[in-house]
């Protein structure tokens, strides 16, 4: 901080939202022409506070001051025009455009949409390493050139500061290492960049200064070269980072899941999202799937609760008896009904009616069982009852099982559906990103809960992109690329970096 | 939380808002308003406004039932309106045509209403569930078909007969009607008002109290966490659509089996219209929809009486259109009133005035 005049500066920004405090006296300080990581858990508040930088949402107190003005922005056009723009984790391209109208749309008015507006664009795009033709359709570009239109979309608006939220999350390694270069280039000719992260290795690669933000505040600025990646960690949980390990194995030999020979094509087409997927999870194992995201993991889970409809192959479920079920041919809900609790990766999307009161969240996915239905009749006595006991014993912070679901935080969300889908002594647990976006008292919680049940006997399929958590819990590790299995980890002896390296293809590099 | 403010207050507002427009409209028109609402109000006490208001609100009640069931499911059935006059038709030739013992007769027309309102629902729910067509445009055509099917079904070439200048179905014969209620002076009750309460019973329990209305609800809100939770949101459609057909199937019934006893080409029309602004003035809420049916239908009836001061009984028709509109618009305010006042709440929470935390339940 020792230069005396910060391009952007936020001071004892706060904000709520019903039932949650997002930010709360938040400082931020950005010098002219850093890169400057904003750094912190899911759910820690950065999202936010970005959100009130560009205008999206309104602090309830505190004060922006850019190039030492202050400002008010009360949308993304007076953030635009104090120079500041968004590239968002989830682009914002019209995919049945060109690449130059996708940049010109709504910005008519800087250099009109002809020759002029065109060489201006050139410009932006040499700048930013994009090679593609400007003629091109959107929908025809790769990940990682859609990034840089959406670059170059807020660099044609003139911002001079750029916020980056999340931009490695859908790269592969080496379109990160181009990203990097883009940015440091273009910090030499003077942008100035915020960048929004999780990851500290990326953070420490790249930023000239990291502020971390915790549980919504900010925890302190530091120089990412002087600090160890674990302390910048134990910045962002607060303490000493909770150990995901499982101490002693309870894996035993009887089979509770069976998948053979699934394959999965995308919709309409002979694209196979997955193929030839085959694994087993036993009774009291936690199986775990290592990947980048958007490898095939998310079908693969989907396929096996008969949310998609698996190409070809099969999915049993042992149960303790010993009879097989099939559940190719099964619903959804008849597949649950013999024994699947199943922890979705978008809990508000998947797991929960946000405007329905928590007991009547706890009948979804068991409105034909028992003790919360007869069947045809939804018992509510007892889904409050039973949705009382989850509350207590799952720590569910919340005033009333009456109150809508979306009030409550994401941790408190997250215990609620831990608690629904390990009711009824399910056989067999999925569980996609089951402490994504949690705090770390709620993920301890969830850890503790995960292993009871193991011990028990539950069988647990695991899908997560935190590697600590995979390793710490996963009795066997499997690594998914393509829509394949590809390689096998033990997570005794696996480090995060192997692992890292296995999910990119590095150990079975080919051309897709 | 619901609060009693975000449940009585946005409708009240709307009424209010309603009453100050309309006043102006009055005043514009050189009357006077308080006597205008006076007269209107006096209106209900004379001859037979009461009952026929509660006769008028019988049919809005059922037409607001099958819109509501739609929207439970956030599907827009628009084409209530064809559903019920298709029914209506197809029920009266079928009862004119038969022969049966009473009540079996009733029963039997009943059924076929059901059926007919269902039937003409078919078609929408299997072009939104196969490829997703939205109902709002299939319905609205098919609402216009219906006037050809009816011209067609009621022809004395086919089913009609002509009575002078009308033509209209064959009667039923009186083993197949509703015995109305006698009330003597004030009037008679049809008997179908037992129908809609019974339907409106049937509402209440279906939703709150049935697997089969809890996932209607959850796919209403959220086809995804309904999906995840083993809720097929295409049997939802096919389901919810094909009800609220049934239920439309029913609307004309009150009117067909306890005074007309023919469905003529002069029958009323737009009553599925009226059931969507009741509807929405109930908040989809069985008890709410019978209050939005018995203001609508005493709207409608007290409106004559303003003709004798002079006053266009368009009125009327001017404070429905702006309580449907504000009753929107309340709802919104109050919504977010009760969210800023959360805000400060959950804001207040915690020690000392400072913001819960994260670890406290607070944050993201």
């Amino acid at each position: 901080m020792t230069d005396p005049e910060p391009v952007v500066e936020l001071s004892g920004i706060t904000k709520r939202f019903p039932g949650v405090v997002a930010n709360s006296d938040v400082h931020l300080s950005v010098r002219a022409g850093e890169v400057h990581a904003v750094c912190g858990e899911n759910g820690a508040g950065k999202s936010t506070l970005m959100k009130i930088l560009y205008g999206m949402q309104q602090p309830d107190e505190g004060t922006i001051s850019i190039n030492g003005e202050p400002v008010k922005l009360r949308n993304p056009q007076d953030a635009i025009k104090a120079g500041i723009g968004m590239v968002h984790q989830h682009f914002m391209l019209a995919d049945n455009l060109t690449v130059k109208e996708n940049v010109l749309l709504g910005a008519e008015a800087l250099h009109g949409i002809g020759k002029k507006a065109r060489s201006v664009l050139e410009g932006f795009a040499e700048q930013t390493g994009l090679h593609a033709d400007l003629d091109l359709l959107v929908e025809r570009l790769g990940v990682a050139d859609r990034q840089r239109v959406e670059i170059v979309k807020v660099l044609y608006r003139g911002a001079r500061i750029v916020i980056l939220d999340e931009p490695t999350a859908v790269l592969v390694p080496q379109e990160v290492d181009a990203l990097f270069e883009t940015v440091r280039e273009m910090q030499r000719q003077g942008f100035t960049f915020i960048f929004i992260s999780h990851k500290l290795d990326e953070v420490r690669a790249i930023a000239d200064s990291v502020t971390v933000i915790r549980r919504g505040t900010t925890v302190g600025t530091v120089d990412p070269k002087t600090v160890s990646s674990r302390e910048l960690a134990e910045m962002m949980v607060g303490s000493a980072l909770p150990s995901p390990e499982t101490r002693e194995s309870t894996v035993t030999e009887r089979d509770i899941l069976r998948v053979a020979g699934l394959r999965l094509d995308a919709e309409g087409t002979e694209r196979a999202l997955l193929k030839n997927i085959s694994l087993t999870v036993h009774a009291g194992e936690v199986l775990g799937i290592a990947g980048v995201e958007g490898n095939g993991q998310t079908e693969l889970v989907e396929a096996i609760m008969g949310m998609r409809k698996a190409t070809s192959g099969s999915v049993e479920l042992v149960d303790a008896d010993g009879t097989v079920h099939d559940l190719t041919k099964l619903g959804t809900l008849a597949r649950r009904e013999t024994g699947i609790g199943y922890i979705a990766e978008d809990r508000t999307r998947h797991g929960l009616l946000l405007n329905q009161p928590l007991w009547s969240n706890r009948i979804l996915g068991y409105q034909t069982r028992q003790p919360v239905s007869s069947g045809r009749l939804i018992n509510r006595q007892a889904a409050r009852e039973d949705t009382e006991r989850i509350v207590e014993q799952y720590d569910v912070r919340t005033p009333s099982v009456d109150v809508p679901s979306g009030a409550l935080s994401g941790g408190n969300q997250q215990k609620l559906i831990v608690g629904r889908e390990l009711s009824g002594n399910p056989l067999l647990l999925i569980a996609s990103h089951p402490t994504r976006g949690v705090d770390v008292g709620a993920q301890a919680l969830i850890w503790e809960q995960i292993r009871t049940a193991r011990r028990e006997g539950l069988a647990v399929l695991l899908v997560s992109a935190d590697l600590d958590e995979l390793i710490g819990l996963s009795d066997t590790i499997r690594v998914m690329l393509r829509g394949e299995l590809v390689s096998e980890a033990d997570p005794a002896t696996v480090t995060p970096t192997e692992l890292g390296s296995a999910m990119t293809g590095a150990a079975t590099e080919e051309d897709v | 939380m619901k609060s009693w403010r975000t449940v009585v207050l946005p409708p009240l507002l709307a009424i209010v808002f309603a009453l100050v427009l309309s006043s102006i409209a009055l005043l514009i028109s050189g009357a006077d308003p308080l006597r205008a609402f006076g007269t209107m109000g006096a209106q209900l006490f004379k001859g037979t406004t009461a009952v026929d208001t509660v006769n008028l609100a019988t049919v809005y009640y059922i037409a607001g039932l099958a819109v509501a069931i739609g929207f439970q499911m956030n599907l827009f059935n628009i084409g209530v309106e064809g559903q019920y006059r298709f029914a209506a038709v197809v029920a009266a030739i079928v009862g004119g045509a038969l022969r049966l013992p009473p009540v079996l007769h009733m029963l039997v027309i009943l059924l076929v209403a059901v059926f007919a309102g269902a039937f003409y629902a078919l078609l929408p729910a299997i072009l939104k569930v196969t490829r997703g067509v939205s109902e709002v445009i299939t319905t609205i055509m098919l609402n216009s078909i219906v006037f050809g099917i009816v011209a067609f079904l009621i022809n004395p070439d086919q089913f009609g007969v002509l009575h002078g200048n009308n033509v209209a179905t064959e009667e039923i014969d009186s083993s197949g009607w509703i015995p109305g209620i006698p009330l003597g002076g004030a009037g008679t009750l049809f008997g179908a008002v037992l129908l809609a309460l019974l339907l409106g019973v049937g509402y209440w329990f279906m939703l709150n109290r049935t697997r089969f209305g809890f996932e209607l609800k959850a796919s209403g809100e959220s086809p995804t966490a309904a999906a995840a939770g083993g809720v097929s949101a295409k049997k939802m459609t096919m389901t919810a659509m094909l009800l609220s057909g049934a239920v439309a199937g029913l609307i004309a019934m009150p009117e067909l089996l306890g005074r007309d006893h023919e469905y003529a080409m002069t029958a009323t029309q737009g009553y599925g219209f009226i059931g969507i602004a009741v509807a929405l003035l109930g908040r989809n809420h069985p008890a709410g929809i019978a209050l939005g049916a018995l203001l609508w239908a005493f709207l409608d009836k007290s409106a004559v009486s303003l003709e004798q001061i002079q006053v266009p009984r368009e009125i009327a028709t001017i404070i429905q259109g702006t309580i449907v509109l504000s009753v929107v618009v309340a709802y919104e305010i109050v919504k977010r009133a009760d969210l800023a006042a959360e805000q400060r709440r959950v804001g207040r929470a915690g020690r000392n005035g400072s913001p819960a935390s994260v670890s406290e339940g607070g944050a993201v």
